[in-house]
């Protein structure tokens, strides 16, 4: 197994996610069989050959320093799940980070 | 009964000279969808307003006043916004979600007076090769019910496929307009990266997806290509390249040199595909096209590369779906990172946690040179591939896919399987090149085959005239 239980269950708790112990085995699984075939990629010897971040020429762009207008916040608080009348509502932060 | 034109130019003229009603055609496609509700090729479709659209553009094209795509009946991908309409990229996650403005893609075709008919169908969050993985079911293939429309723009194929629209906007970011194109039979263009602005897509993979059209004629995809194209301010991205009539009916483009790479004829591709591109490759040389043996030799490590390249640009483009400012949130949490949790967990399917944990793993500390940093370098050499190749042929031809539609279900269970279904495609958004599927033919089953041509960046005018050259001789 390229990658273990262990593992997939610590990668899910970087990326914010709740598995249940069925979805650790099924992702364990199938994660390990996806990076075997990534190993294919170590056949290639890339020790001189620069990263290509992007696929066409990437030059800095820049715009003047103007104001313009921008999301108002009606309209940025529409979607919310949870607001008052200027601000998006979550739980205490101090409060849960308490170890 | 299907309106008779066979492009956008023709629809046009009908309309001038009155021997079609713009508020009829309309009307036809809304009954056609609601007749073909079953395939699931809309997520929403806008039935109150278009018909009063119609009205006003009809008005417009009497008066002389209307925009170059007055008339045309336009379905979106589900991923672009449209302001006060839903985009819920096919998720859960944001069933409930409305967008506050409207991507430039779409402006552009309404300021030409398009109407847009409504939203369509895809694999969540544009991922998937099979259009299965949809908060709203899957599409089904005109050709074959039984059959997937291909993905991820399924909704888009299978909608101008079955004549529910006239054209419709998809994205490509590994084949998702080309493959569903060539399961459909319609033709479909993936644009150079950048030449269509981002604003108002919802992002899968930044440095791959790419917005364009799906059609019945090369002609229809031009004249959309040439509406959508264009710098834009609110997307730095976007390149800064001339806009041009795409289809230009010059001598030259008849003197075209064009590369058959021997690794898309290998393991894997269907007989009857290979049989059929082969026979058109013959037609074509009988009519003056140059055709040479060429070799892209990291083609087979295409599918790696762009796998973890685009599912680390996943995993931090999907970060922002915690359930804090927008989509949905879990109806108990006990603190902040109990609510993303769970509020993640909930709100994504299958394929897109899949596609998130590979992303996240492949850029977490210890395995980033590994995989990520490693198969940018191999971004490279395959981009290289492609340079060299442009340095002696002017476009390439492949097929499309490996095979024709496949069986619904019959790859959903083994991600790995339906990955390697995107071998033909990939390369292109690795090399940020433009491609098209061109309808060839059926094969046994009645379905359809599909055949790429692709360019160098930035030239869609060779490749589109090309194209129709092709379509002009088979």
């Amino acid at each position: 197994m390229a990658i273990t239980k262990e593992q997939v269950r610590h990668v899910a708790k970087l990326a914010r996610l709740k598995l249940s112990e069925e979805e650790l085995e099924n992702y364990t699984k199938e994660l390990s069989s996806i990076l075997d075939y990534m190993e294919k990629l170590n056949e290639l010897d890339t020790s001189n050959v620069e990263p290509l971040t992007y696929p066409v020429g990437n030059k800095n762009v820049f715009r003047k320093d103007e104001l313009g207008i921008s999301v108002k916040t009606e309209d940025a608080l529409k979607n919310a799940p949870l607001k008052n009348d200027k601000y998006f509502k979550v739980p205490k932060v101090i409060k849960s980070n308490k170890k | 009964m299907r309106p008779i034109y066979s492009n956008h130019k023709e629809k046009l003229s009908k309309l001038i000279s009155g021997e079609l009603s713009l508020i009829d055609n309309v009307s036809y496609f809304l009954k056609n969808i609601e007749k073909n509700n079953h395939l699931n090729t809309f997520n929403f479709v806008f039935e109150k307003e278009v018909l009063k659209q119609a009205e006003i553009i009809q008005d417009k094209i009497k008066n002389g006043t209307n925009g170059k795509l007055a008339g045309m009946v336009i379905g979106i991908k589900d991923v672009l916004s449209i302001k006060d309409k839903p985009t819920t990229c096919s998720s859960n996650t944001l069933k409930n979600f409305n967008a506050i403005y409207t991507a430039t893609a779409v402006q552009k075709l309404i300021d030409e007076d398009a109407i847009i008919i409504g939203k369509t169908n895809c694999d969540e969050f544009a991922m998937g090769s099979s259009n299965e993985n949809s908060a709203f079911g899957t599409v089904l293939n005109p050709n074959d019910n039984t059959r997937v429309a291909g993905g991820s723009s399924g909704g888009s194929a299978a909608a101008v496929s079955a004549g529910l629209c006239d054209a419709a906007l998809g994205t490509d970011t590994g084949g998702s307009i080309r493959q569903p194109a060539s399961f459909c039979g319609v033709y479909g263009l993936k644009p150079t990266y950048g030449r269509v602005s981002r604003y108002g897509l919802t992002a899968f993979a930044s440095s791959f997806d790419s917005i364009g059209p799906f059609a019945n004629s090369v002609n229809d995809l031009s004249i959309i290509l040439e509406v959508i194209s264009g710098k834009d301010e609110k997307d730095s991205t976007s390149a800064d390249e001339p806009v041009t009539e795409y289809i230009k009916f010059d001598k030259k483009f008849e003197k075209i040199k064009i590369g058959v790479p021997k690794e898309y004829f290998g393991e894997g591709l269907d007989t009857e595909i290979e049989t059929s591109i082969k026979n058109k490759i013959n037609e074509l040389r009988e009519k003056e096209f140059e055709f040479v043996d060429i070799t892209l030799p990291h083609t087979q490590y295409t599918i790696a590369a762009y796998y973890i390249l685009t599912t680390a640009e996943a995993s931090s483009n999907l970060a922002r779906y915690d359930g804090t400012r927008f989509g949905h949130r879990t109806k108990e949490y006990r603190s902040l990172i109990d609510m993303y949790e769970k509020t993640r967990s909930e709100g994504f399917g299958k394929e897109v946690k899949r596609r998130i944990m590979l992303g996240t793993y492949v850029l977490s500390a210890g395995y980033y040179d590994a995989y990520y940093r490693k198969a940018q370098k191999v971004r490279r050499l395959i981009k290289d591939d492609f340079d060299k190749v442009f340095e002696k042929v002017d476009l390439i031809l492949t097929p499309t896919t490996p095979t024709t539609a496949f069986l619904i279900g019959a790859k959903i269970d083994d991600p790995l399987t339906m990955y390697l279904n995107d071998i033909y495609t990939t390369s292109a958004n690795l090399a940020g090149i433009p491609g098209i599927n061109i309808p060839i033919g059926k094969d046994k089953n009645g379905l359809p085959i599909g055949m790429q041509l692709l360019a160098n960046q930035f030239e869609e005018e060779k490749l589109l005239s090309t194209a129709q050259l092709i379509n002009n001789i088979i």
